[in-house]
């Protein structure tokens, strides 16, 4: 069921290359430009975080493969722009604008962007009190799916469906990615630091004393005990 | 026969996979930034001085240091500490160390017995006003795919070998909570002063990947 993005437990990628690790500075420019793009044209309101994961998750399993972190980033970036009628295809096909864009005065500005992106964007809401107390044994969604929308965006990792954990942080609420992500609303949800044994979830060769904690929002969860 | 993807299209409602425009766009990836930032900026959607001022921000006024500073702070004042494990946003953001990706920040503490390591397996999530744009390795299929399934393993490619009997727990950051990591203070550096503390507290310490550095690294200029 799972998408490419989700990489947790996945095997045969090979050692993790603590060199490959340059400072932001040292980056090539395009990376940089490919950041400050997506940042931008986030400022344009035709979309939210979620849908812009979603729309790298969307990428095609080679494309995914293939491409560079940032290559991901612009693959994604252009899909959600044609998706969301920012731009046409044509546009990007002929590199010829059609015309001046009806969003353009949301446009980031360079005297204010710093400020707004010191701001930050929460993603908290007031919305129901948890049902999970600190302590309770719950049992996640199997398989790890969007209940609402088939294929959809969802921050349950497949390695960690089906598996029993025990909750162990309240974060309040939180708006609902699998919601957020395809423009249904925040539909915000308690969520909630949820710690599984390494064993529960890899097996007897994991080490029995290790643990993994993921952020679970409430409805992935069931009560287990 | 109608083409039910042109529906689709019509809304984000759907996933639409086979259906990318992104490859359009050039295939060199310089040049499809460039052509990109070129159609955006003629549609009046980008204005390049506000890339560049994006780019100055997370390369020139946040980083790494940011998270030193607290950490080392956190190893000298008592009540700071306590801020930052009961309840970190109001102060962070008086201290300007706040923005987006960092809304709400968790601190988790390297003890004897536990030992933390902050991962995101479904994407990059990275707690950019404390730590700045993450390192490749952390956006690596490899560091995704086994920090959670053998985090020791992954341990010892950064050179780090706990002693026995440690426990590693792994944090995915599968929502907008950031972790970061709040390494053991190195022993040694009793009436050390923040500043001094600060520069042993590498980046890599607060993803759980290493250990703040000896004093000794200091001194000798390593």
């Amino acid at each position: 069921m799972s998408r490419i993005h989700d990489m947790g437990g996945r095997l045969g990628t090979g050692a993790v290359d603590p060199q490959d690790g340059y400072d932001f500075a040292e980056a090539k420019d395009w990376h940089k430009r490919a950041l400050a793009l997506n940042v931008a044209c986030g400022f344009l309101g035709q979309w939210n975080i979620d849908a812009s994961r979603h729309a790298r998750e969307l990428l095609d399993p080679q494309d995914y493969m293939a491409f560079s972190y940032y290559e991901k980033w612009m693959g994604g970036l252009a899909d959600l722009m044609v998706d969301r009628g920012v731009v046409t295809v044509e546009e990007l096909a002929s590199g010829q604008a059609a015309g001046v864009s009806p969003v353009r005065a949301r446009a980031a500005k360079p005297e204010t962007v710093e400020a707004v992106l010191m701001n930050g964007s929460p993603s908290a809401r007031e919305a129901t009190a948890p049902v999970f107390a600190v302590g309770a044994q719950v049992r996640t969604r199997k398989p790890a799916r969007n209940v609402a929308v088939p294929g959809g965006h969802t921050r349950l990792p497949a390695y960690a469906a089906g598996a029993i954990g025990e909750v162990v942080l309240h974060h309040g609420a939180h708006v609902f990615p699998d919601s957020n992500a395809h423009f249904s609303g925040e539909a915000a949800e308690p969520l909630y630091a949820v710690r599984f044994t390494a064993q529960a979830l890899w097996g007897a060769e994991a080490d029995p004393l290790d643990e993994v904690v993921l952020d679970l929002w409430e409805s992935y969860l069931e009560p287990a005990a | 026969m109608m083409d039910l993807r042109t529906q689709f299209c019509e809304c984000f409602v759907m996933p639409h996979d086979h259906d990318h425009p992104h490859s359009h766009l050039p295939s060199d990836p310089a040049l499809r930034v460039r052509a990109l930032e070129t159609l955006l900026t003629d549609k009046g959607l980008v204005d390049p001085a506000a890339l560049d001022a994006i780019i100055d921000l997370y390369q020139n006024k946040i980083g790494p240091q940011n998270g030193a500073q607290v950490v080392a702070k956190m190893w000298c004042d008592v009540n700071f500490h306590r801020q930052m494990i009961e309840d970190p946003m109001p102060r962070l953001q008086e201290m300007g160390l706040y923005g987006r990706q960092g809304e709400h920040m968790v601190f988790v503490e390297n003890t004897d017995e536990v030992h933390n390591m902050v991962v995101c397996t479904l994407c990059s999530c990275y707690p950019w006003p404390l730590l700045g744009i993450p390192p490749g390795w952390y956006k690596s299929d490899a560091y995704r795919a086994r920090a959670v399934r053998e985090p020791r393993a992954v341990l010892s490619e950064f050179g780090v070998t706990l002693p026995e009997g440690k426990k590693v727990r792994v944090w995915d950051s599968t929502a907008e909570v950031r972790y970061l990591v709040v390494p053991q203070r190195p022993a040694g550096t009793q009436g050390f002063s923040e500043d001094d503390l600060a520069a042993l507290v590498t980046r890599d310490s607060m993803i759980g990947t290493g250990l703040a550095q000896a004093p000794s690294t200091l001194e000798s200029g390593a």
